[in-house]
C-alpha cells in the first residue's frame, strides 16, 4: 500500500531499511510495472522502486499507445516473441481490468512510388512473423473506409489487428495488481548504488535501503547508468531519442478511424497518425537523437513540420485546432534489438533498450523475466486466485463517469473529468504524485483549454498533494 | 434556490450564463416568452466577469461603474427576477437537429428539447500548446483567465515572477491582477513593433515597473519541474534569457465553440465560430449564437501585422457588447416565436 507520506523524501533516513523482498524492480515505467505484476502473481514478494514522484515519469509517458502485432519486428528476435506474448496476454486480461481496446486496425500507407515498392517485402516480413492477415488495398479501396486521406495516397497494407489502448491506465493496472497482491511501491527513491553479498542485494536509495534476493533493472533511460553503478559495467549505452507529438482537437476524430503507419525505415517506425483512446487524433513521433535523458522539451520547428505532414495526409485537419503538444524520450541504444542482460552470478537482470514496442511487449517481457529467474533457481508458488483491480474507464468510446449520477461536479469541462474521479485517484491505492500523474489517471487539463477554466479549482482540490503544486505558496 | 433542471422541453434554451446568455434570457422573459432555461456548466452563474474583479463593468447596462463580480451578480439577479430558470452544473454534451440537447448533471444525464437554442458559450485565450511555443512543459505556464480565477475565486497564485506574453486589453487586466495579488512580472513580451493596446500598456508597464520588450518573441521556455527562465529572441535572432517562475500567455482569443464544432452545425473555420446569418441564426435555424462565441472577420479589430490573413486573432468583445448582442438576439427570437408569422425568410445560401 502506497501512502502519501511515502512520496516525501526524508534525507536523514538514507540508511534506514525500507523493505526486504524477493524481487526489487527498479523503474516505474510500463516494463517495471508489468514485471512487478508478473512476479507478484508468481507468488514473489515485490518492491518497485521509482526515482520520480509517480509511475510513468520517464519514457513511458510519451508512448504512442498502439497495441502492436509485431508484423515488422526483427525476425526471430526476443522483441518479436515478447510482442506476440504481450499482445495475446493483453487481449486475455483487459476486460477483467476494465481496460479499453479500440479496434482501429492499421494501414501502412504508401505516399510515393518508392514506398509502394517496399510493400512486397513488408508483406513477406509480416507473413514470416506470423501476421498472416495482412492485405493489400488500392487507393480506391482505402478511401472507402478512410475518405479523408489526401491526394498523394497510392495504396496501403491493412494490418487488421493493430489496436489502440490506454497508454497510462494499462501500466497503472499492472502495478495496482502487484500492490493488491502484496507488492509495494516506493517513490522518490532513486537507486544510487548497491552491493551483493553472494546471496542478497542491499540497494541504496535516496530514501533508505532495500534488501532483495533478485534485482530487475527496468530503469529505461537510466538503465546503463544503474548497471554501471551497481554492477560496475553496462553492456549497452542509452542513446536518448526524442519523439514529439501534436494532438488535434476531438472534432478531428470524425476524420480518421484507423492508425496510419508509414513505410518504416531501418531507424524508426516513422511518423504515425492515430486516433487516441481519448477521442483525439495525434501525429508523431519525430525521431531526434539527443544527449539529454530528461530533455522532453518541444520545439516550434518540429511541431510545425509535424502539423504540415499531418495536413498533407489528411487535408481537413487544417480546419481543426491543436489541443496539445508533448514529447517523449525513447531509451534507444547503439543496437536495434532489446538489451536483455543477465548477471546470474549476482542475481541481476537488466531489461534495456525497450523502445516503441514496450507497451505491447511489457507483459511478454515480464514472463521472460520470470523464466530467467526460474533458470537462476528462484522458486515461488504462484497465487491461486489473485485479486484483480478494476480501473476507471477513460476511453471516449465507452461510458464515462460523467454519465453516471452522483459525480459531484465536473472539474475539467474540456475532457469532462468529474470531482468523483479525481477524489478516487487521490484516495486510491497509488495516488497521483504529480500533476502529470493526475492527468494520466483522469485526463484532467489535457483538453483544448489546457487548464484555462479548471486550473483554479484543481489547484484548490490538489493543494498539498502534488510534488510540484499548481499554486505557489505565499511568501 | 432550486437549480436543478426538471423539465424535458422549453421554449428557449440558452447555453452559457455569461453576459450574452443572461441578457438574452432576460429579454426573452420580458417579451413574454413562457419557459426560458439557461444551462450553465459551472456551479455559479455570471461567466467570466465573476473573476474580473476590476471595473469598469455595467456602464451600458446599469448606467453605473461596477466591478466584474457585482456586475455578474446584477445580471444573474435581473434574469432570475424576470423568471428565467438557471440550471447550474448542467453541461450540454451534444447538440442535435431540431433543438434537441443532451445534458450531463450531477443528478444524471438529461435531455431537453427547445423550440430555439442560443449558443452563448463565450471565448477563451489560446494556451501555450496551441501556440506551438518551444521549450519545457513545466509548472507555472497559464493564461490570464487561470490567473484571475485562481486569485479572485480561490485566493491562490500560480507564480510570483512571471513573464507576460502579449499586449492586448486582457494583458493590461493581467498586469492589474498581478499588482493586486502581489505578483511582480519580470517582463512584458510583444512580437510586434508596438503594443497591441498602446497607451495603457506603456503607462501600466511603467507604473508597475515591468520592462516592455517589443519586436521580441518567446524562443524557449526553460524549467524542469517549474519554469526557471524564458529565452526571448529579437528581430536579429539575438537570444536573451530572462529568469522567471512562470509564463502568462495573454489574449489571442478563440471561441469556445467545440459543441458546435462537434455537431451538425456549420462552422466558419477562419474564426472558429458557428456560421450565422444577420439574425444570428446558425445553419440549423433552431440554433442561434450570441456574444463572444460569435466572432466575425467583418468586425473592426486591431490586427497586429504578424498575423496572416487566414489566421486572424480574435477580438474579444467587452461584456457590454456581448450583453447588447444577447439582448437583441433574445428580443428577435421572442418576436419570432410570439408573432404567428411564418418562419423568418430562408437563410441566404
Amino acid at each position: 500500500m502506497t501512502t502519501q507520506s511515502d512520496k516525501t523524501v526524508n534525507k536523514e533516513d538514507a540508511k534506514q531499511l525500507l523493505a526486504s523482498t524477493d524481487i526489487a524492480v527498479i523503474g516505474g515505467g510500463v516494463v517495471g510495472c508489468a514485471v512487478a505484476r508478473r512476479m507478484a502473481l508468481e507468488g514473489a514478494s515485490v518492491v518497485l522502486i521509482e526515482k520520480g514522484p509517480d509511475i510513468l515519469e520517464g519514457a513511458s509517458k510519451g508512448n504512442s499507445a498502439i497495441l502492436h502485432t509485431g508484423f515488422d519486428a526483427p525476425q526471430g528476435s526476443l522483441e518479436w516473441e515478447c510482442v506476440q506474448k504481450g499482445y495475446q496476454e493483453y487481449l486475455d486480461i483487459h476486460k477483467s481490468f476494465n481496460l479499453p481496446l479500440l479496434k482501429t486496425s492499421a494501414l501502412i500507407a504508401a505516399w510515393t512510388e518508392e514506398q509502394e515498392e517496399k510493400f512486397p517485402a513488408i508483406m513477406k516480413k509480416g507473413y514470416d512473423n506470423g501476421v498472416t492477415d495482412l492485405s493489400l488495398l488500392s487507393r480506391t479501396e482505402v478511401l472507402k473506409s478512410e475518405p479523408n486521406l489526401g491526394p498523394d495516397l497510392r495504396a496501403a497494407i491493412r494490418v487488421p489487428r493493430e489496436y489502440v489502448i490506454d497508454p497510462w491506465s494499462t501500466p497503472l493496472a499492472y502495478l495496482q495488481q502487484a500492490i493488491e497482491n502484496g507488492g509495494q511501491a516506493l517513490f522518490n527513491a532513486e537507486v544510487t548504488g548497491g552491493a551483493f553479498d553472494g546471496n542478497t542485494w542491499v540497494l541504496n536509495t535516496k530514501r533508505g535501503q532495500v534488501k532483495a534476493s533478485y534485482v530487475v533493472n527496468c530503469a529505461g533511460l537510466y538503465g546503463d547508468i544503474l548497471d554501471n553503478s551497481a554492477l560496475g559495467h553496462s553492456e549497452f549505452t542509452i542513446k536518448p531519442r526524442k519523439g514529439q507529438f501534436v494532438i488535434f482537437d476531438m472534432a478531428a476524430s470524425r476524420l480518421l478511424k484507423t492508425i496510419i503507419l508509414p513505410v518504416p525505415t531501418e531507424r524508426t517506425k516513422g511518423i504515425v497518425l492515430f486516433p487516441t483512446i481519448f477521442g483525439n487524433i495525434t501525429v508523431g513521433p519525430t525521431a531526434e537523437d539527443q544527449d539529454g535523458r530528461d530533455d522532453a522539451s518541444v520545439d516550434e520547428d518540429n511541431l510545425k513540420a509535424l502539423h504540415t505532414q499531418a495536413i498533407e495526409k489528411i487535408p481537413a485537419l487544417a480546419n481543426i485546432p491543436i489541443t496539445a503538444t508533448y514529447a517523449g524520450i525513447r531509451p534507444a541504444t547503439e543496437k536495434k534489438e532489446y538489451q536483455i542482460v543477465e548477471d546470474s552470478d549476482r542475481n541481476w537482470i537488466t531489461l534495456g533498450g525497450i523502445r516503441s514496442t514496450g507497451l505491447t511487449s511489457a507483459l511478454g517481457l515480464a514472463r521472460h523475466v520470470h523464466d530467467l529467474l526460474q533458470q537462476q533457481g528462484a522458486q515461488f508458488k504462484a497465487l491461486k486466485s489473485p485479486s484483480i483491480p478494476m480501473l476507471p474507464n477513460l476511453a471516449e468510446h465507452l461510458p464515462r463517469d460523467y454519465e453516471t449520477p452522483g459525480y459531484g461536479e465536473i472539474v475539467c469541462h474540456c475532457e469532462m473529468v468529474t470531482k468523483r474521479e479525481i477524489d478516487a485517484v487521490m484516495e486510491g491505492p497509488i495516488p497521483a504524485g504529480s500533476l502529470g500523474g493526475l492527468k494520466r489517471r483522469t485526463r484532467v487539463t489535457m483538453g483544448r483549454c489546457q487548464g484555462f477554466y479548471c486550473s483554479a479549482r484543481l489547484a484548490e482540490i490538489t493543494q498539498g498533494k502534488l510534488s510540484e503544486p499548481l499554486g505557489v505558496e505565499d511568501e | 434556490m432550486n437549480n436543478t433542471l426538471k423539465r424535458d422541453n422549453c421554449d428557449v434554451a440558452i447555453i452559457g450564463a455569461g453576459p450574452a446568455g443572461l441578457a438574452a434570457a432576460t429579454a426573452l422573459k420580458k417579451a413574454g416568452i413562457e419557459s426560458v432555461v439557461v444551462l450553465e456548466r459551472e456551479a455559479e452563474a455570471g461567466g467570466i466577469p465573476r473573476h474580473c474583479a476590476h471595473p469598469p463593468y455595467g456602464i451600458r447596462e446599469f448606467k453605473r461603474i461596477l466591478s466584474g463580480p457585482s456586475y455578474a451578480k446584477k445580471l444573474v439577479d435581473e434574469a432570475r427576477n424576470s423568471g428565467v430558470f438557471i440550471a447550474l452544473r448542467s453541461t450540454v454534451t451534444k447538440l442535435e437537429q431540431g433543438g434537441h440537447l443532451t445534458i450531463s448533471s450531477p443528478e444524471g444525464m438529461k435531455e431537453l428539447t427547445a423550440k430555439r437554442v442560443i449558443i452563448a458559450t463565450g471565448i477563451r485565450e489560446t494556451p501555450r500548446s496551441a501556440r506551438l511555443v518551444s521549450g519545457d512543459r513545466a509548472m507555472g505556464i497559464c493564461n490570464t483567465g487561470t490567473l484571475q480565477s485562481m486569485f479572485y475565486l480561490k485566493e491562490m497564485i500560480p507564480f510570483r515572477r512571471p513573464a507576460i506574453i502579449g499586449t492586448e486589453i486582457v494583458s493590461f487586466s493581467a498586469l492589474s491582477t498581478c499588482k493586486k495579488a502581489g505578483i511582480q512580472p519580470v517582463a512584458m513580451i510583444e512580437e510586434a513593433q508596438q503594443p497591441t493596446i498602446r497607451w495603457p500598456i506603456y503607462h501600466a508597464a511603467r507604473l508597475f515597473g515591468v520592462p516592455l520588450f517589443v519586436n521580441t518573441r518567446v524562443a524557449k521556455i526553460l524549467g524542469k519541474d517549474r519554469v526557471s527562465a524564458i529565452q526571448v529572441a529579437d528581430t536579429n535572432q539575438t537570444i536573451r534569457e530572462i529568469p522567471c517562475d512562470g509564463v502568462l500567455f495573454t489574449g489571442q482569443f478563440t471561441p469556445e465553440s467545440t459543441l458546435a464544432r462537434m455537431s451538425h452545425l456549420e462552422l466558419d473555420f477562419r474564426t472558429g465560430s458557428p456560421v450565422v446569418d444577420s439574425f444570428g441564426r446558425c445553419s440549423d435555424p433552431t440554433y442561434f449564437a450570441a456574444g463572444n462565441v460569435l466572432q466575425s472577420t467583418n468586425k473592426p479589430m486591431h490586427v497586429p501585422f504578424y498575423y496572416k490573413q487566414d489566421n486572424l486573432p480574435q477580438s474579444v468583445d467587452v461584456a457590454g457588447t456581448c450583453w447588447h448582442e444577447g439582448k437583441v438576439t433574445g428580443e428577435w427570437i421572442a418576436n419570432d416565436l410570439l408573432s404567428q408569422q411564418p418562419s423568418p425568410p430562408e437563410k441566404d445560401k
